[in-house]
């Protein structure tokens, strides 16, 4: 049998002491043993951003490490935002300017957008779509999606 | 009796928006069943090969494999197809070679990609360890996959059955050329080349399958674009019922077509081998393998000519064309009958002859990406265009504005048949108004006069493109729905047609909440679930908004009045007098007398008593919709870019485009629509493109080689503008917008390139280029 070795992650404040496969992608250890769906693949070699978390608060790509390499570190997913009754501004700036349609990459931009607009927190257009370029997005054709990371901005600055 | 619209033709936000925002949609890999097992496919490594032996015992042998299984296992199973699209027997002088799918190559390997075994494991991890341990004894042949050389009388035969590897042919001529021809003062001749590319949803294909044996039921939730049709294909396979197979769409994370495709590995064998196992199977595809082992499209040769008056008027159009369909043609012709309903769909051409030469090739089968077809179509008469305006000295956009369709040329009667075996028709248009919006938009005349002469003195490279573009939508046969008015006053409405991202959770609600006097938020729209809703085609040629729209419409004012009935014998008021808002029917003069929606729904199933003859429960109905023929929408595009001659490198600096969808339903949605149409268009013209070796590998199988459009390589402004003119053909006016934005970006794209350079020789015959090959074209036409 494969060795299994013992990790202790912080997921969205939760401690979770598992033993993993030392293989175990990082955003398989979130979606299928954690359960947190809501952390999208979607090209499994770190190109497209739709696995995007937080950890200790700088955005990466979970489908490019193991979960045994984060061992003892704070992960934010998307789950951490708002929820289905209260939505984080992030969130409800994407639903008002139309930002997402499938949905599937989203939990990706927010996620970079989090970390985007805590260092940056009145970004130009420019510099909003600047901080997305890394993530893929096949049905918006980005527009919205600054638009969004601006008004989000704009949101958050008045809460 | 139709209430006014209040919802439709509104921007409202989507009711789907907070699920997906906040990790509360399922989607195909998020669905997780007691007991459930893995699987991963082999798949083929090589393009063209006989198959000698397929050795699985040492992946049956790896700890945590539960079974393998290569197509002898399938037994009396196995069996190519059927096709999913009929051949076009419609269409006088067809000749159509049937070869639907194998599920899983049994003698022969025909494509890089071809699944061969099936492993079945406790985990993924070991599912994928096991294909590893797979041993593949074959007999390589040659590859085929140049689209001309394939008909060489000495090309290796793709179907050693057939005598060549012509798929099909099929001609079809309004007017005629040659009379063209014979009164041109002008003939122009240009061979242009649509490379290929992909659906590039950000989620792969996966299905989900679980046999209950003791209910007789077949649980499937799979990424398809048609649900009903892989439902009945996966019923009729196994032998069962429709009603014993139920196939849910789970949210889906993008079409873009090629999730259309069924009688596949996927839907064919994992239901079989979930049935003699019983236990339940999941198959997700990772983005390698959607490269490898899910369809794609474009890849036609066209060999095209335009013959024209000295003063521009256009005589005639001939274009013979060959169409890649790859190993097999289960999707039939559906994508080159749109590429030549597409040719000359803007302009008045009396004389217009096309040929498809579909041919086979060891390569991925070839079914609709969003465009499908029509982009072709449309870049071949664009590029003719702006050649004839070359060779005749006209301005490109004057060109285009002589030769027009007219308001009143509609409805327009095409003499060419369609995708849909319907002779099109173009319904309803005002296409000089979508130039002339589009041509002011951009400043056409002043960057002409001004912009682009001041640039050039600065050493800069700045050009403009002007292009026309139709869009055939909502073509039949049919779509339908259910709508119900629930005991809590909410409202259902539920279809089996599939959604991607289009918002339909929001704009069928708009539809229903117009005639039921509820807020858009109190309707739930269920799509794709057989088990709810049982009848229905698929997402495809951007028909769900006016197809399953319409029927929504149809079906909400059948319950409307079943409402008003019910209320004005209970209210004992005339119907008349009635009026039906915020959820309850009210007497007009009379607010204070009322009843709730909910209490009529309550109402409308009695249990004690009895009832008239005819009466038919609830307040609900069904309805279809099919029209006669396709909405064609349509519209004009233009952009400015800046070309770096020493790199090849492009900016767009400004991109205008008019459009035409008739009734918007919820214009933000429409807006979104186009954006993403326009992403794909720029990105087949300047990023994307799937490039095969010269032995069938596709070599662009990764995000590092295939170039998906990122936002920095999109303008910073998608300036739209609309114009509205309804489709005469359903109530509501609506045209599809799906594709719009898809179509003409690459005509429109090279137009411009060549304007930024300004050289006499450079004409580009591609409609996927890179800054390589553009920096080429300009060293070229420079005589370098």
């Amino acid at each position: 049998m494969t060795q299994k070795v013992k990790v202790a992650i912080t997921v969205n404040g939760t401690l979770y002491e598992r033993e993993v496969e030392p293989r175990l992608l990082l955003s398989d250890f979130i979606r299928h043993d954690l359960g947190l769906k809501g952390t999208h693949v979607g090209c499994e070699h770190g190109l497209c951003g739709a696995c995007t978390v937080l950890i200790d608060g700088q955005t990466a790509r979970s489908c490019t490490l193991f979960a045994v390499m984060v061992d003892g570190s704070d992960i934010k997913t998307v789950e951490s935002l708002g929820t289905l009754e209260n939505m984080h501004p992030i969130q409800e700036a994407f639903s008002e300017v139309h930002a997402l349609q499938c949905g599937f990459c989203t939990p990706g931009f927010l996620m970079t957008t989090v970390e985007f607009l805590e260092g940056n927190p009145n970004p130009t257009a420019e510099e909003a779509r600047e901080a997305i370029d890394g993530n893929f997005c096949r049905c918006t054709g980005y527009e919205n999606i600054v638009k969004a990371v601006q008004l989000a901005a704009k949101k958050m600055a008045a809460h | 009796m139709a209430e006014k619209q209040k919802f439709v033709g509104q921007s409202i936000k989507r009711n789907e928006d907070p699920r997906l925002l906040t990790g509360n949609s399922t989607f195909i890999d998020d669905i997780n069943l007691p007991g459930m097992l893995h699987i991963a496919i082999k798949r083929s490594d090589f393009a063209h090969a006989k198959i000698n032996k397929i050795d699985v015992e040492k992946a049956k042998a790896l700890p945590g494999v539960v079974a393998v299984y290569t197509a002898d296992d399938l037994g009396d199973y196995w069996k190519p197809g059927p096709l999913q699209v009929p051949p076009p027997s419609v269409i006088k002088g067809a000749i159509f070679f049937a070869r639907p799918l194998e599920c899983i190559a049994k003698n022969k390997i025909r494509f890089s990609g071809e699944p061969v075994a099936v492993v079945v494991a406790e985990s993924r991890y070991i599912a994928e360890d096991a294909l590893d341990l797979i041993e593949l004894d074959v007999e390589l042949l040659p590859y085929v996959g140049d689209l001309e050389k394939t008909l060489a009388p000495d090309a290796p035969l793709v179907h050693e059955d057939l005598e060549s590897n012509l798929a099909a042919d099929v001609i079809q001529e309004a007017g005629s050329w040659e009379k063209a021809v014979a009164e041109a003062d002008v003939v122009v001749k240009k061979r242009l080349l649509v490379n290929r590319v992909a659906g590039g949803a950000l989620e792969n294909r996966g299905i989900v399958v679980n046999w209950d044996q003791n209910l007789n039921l077949l649980t499937v939730w799979a990424t398809t674009q048609g649900p009903i049709p892989m439902r009945n294909s996966i019923a009729k396979y196994l032998g069962l019922l429709e009603n014993q197979v139920r196939l849910i769409n789970p949210a889906i994370g993008g079409g873009f077509g090629p999730k259309i495709m069924s009688s596949q590995i996927d839907d064919v064998v994992i239901p079989w081998i979930a049935m003699q196992l019983k236990r339940p199977l999941k198959w997700v595809e990772d983005r390698r393998e959607n490269f490898l082992g899910t369809t794609s499209e474009r890849d036609q040769l066209h060999y095209a000519e335009m013959a024209l008056k000295k003063d521009g008027t256009i005589l005639g159009v001939k274009d013979v064309f060959y169409h890649n369909t790859g190993a097999y043609n289960p999707y039939g012709m559906t994508v080159p009958l749109n590429t030549q309903t597409h040719t000359v769909s803007n302009y008045r051409v009396p004389n217009f002859f096309t040929e498809i030469k579909m041919v086979f090739t060891n390569q991925m089968v070839v079914t609709p990406v969003r465009g499908a077809g029509r982009p072709q179509g449309v870049f071949v008469m664009e590029r003719l265009i702006d050649a004839a305006a070359k060779e005749l000295g006209m301005d490109p956009a004057e060109l285009r504005r002589k030769n027009l369709l007219q308001p009143e040329d509609f409805p327009l009667r095409t003499g060419i048949i369609g995708q849909d075996f319907v002779e099109g028709i173009l319904d309803s248009g005002n296409y000089p108004y979508a130039l002339e919006k589009t041509l002011e938009g951009i400043e056409y005349e002043k960057f002409k006069q001004e912009i682009q002469p001041k640039a050039r003195a600065e050493g800069k490279y700045k050009g403009i493109g002007i292009t026309m573009f139709t869009e055939g939508t909502a073509v039949g046969p049919y779509e339908g729905c259910k709508v119900m008015v629930g005991v809590t006053g909410k409202v259902s409405v539920i279809t089996a047609y599939s959604n991607q991202g289009q918002a339909h959770y929001t704009t069928f609600a708009q539809v229903a909440a117009d005639q039921l006097g509820v807020k858009v938020t109190d309707v739930d729209v269920v799509t794709g679930d057989s088990g709810q809703w049982s009848w229905g085609v698929g997402a495809f040629a951007s028909r769900g908004i006016t197809l399953v729209g319409t029927a929504v419409h149809n079906a909400s004012l059948k319950v409307r009045e079943k409402a008003l009935n019910l209320a004005s014998k209970l209210l004992e008021t005339p119907v008349d007098e009635l009026e039906l808002e915020d959820g309850v029917v009210r007497v007009a003069d009379m607010p204070e007398k009322f009843i709730t929606l909910g209490e009529l729904a309550m109402r409308s199933n009695p249990t004690r008593g009895t009832v008239e003859p005819g009466m038919e429960p609830g307040l609900e109905a069904a309805s279809y919709y099919g029209p006669p023929h396709g909405a064609t929408g349509f519209g004009s595009l233009a952009m400015i870019v800046d070309v770096d001659p020493e790199t090849g490198m492009i900016k767009i600096e400004r991109l205008v485009i008019t459009d035409d969808c008739g009734q918007p339903v919820n214009p933000m949605v429409v807006d979104g629509q186009i954006h993403g149409g326009l992403q794909m268009g720029i990105g087949e013209a300047f990023y994307e493109n799937l490039v095969y070796d010269d032995y069938g590998q596709l070599v662009t199988a990764s995000f590092m080689d295939y170039l998906f459009p990122q936002a920095s390589d999109m303008p910073d402004k998608f300036e739209i503008y609309h114009s509205h003119t309804k489709s005469p053909l359903n109530p509501l006016g609506i045209k599809g917008v799906g594709e719009a934005g898809a179509i003409a970006p690459p005509a429109c794209m090279m137009q411009a390139f060549e304007d930024a350079m300004g050289l006499d020789d450079m004409f580009i015959t591609e409609s996927s280029i890179n800054p390589s090959k553009l920096y080429n074209y300009i060293q070229k036409a420079k005589g370098a």
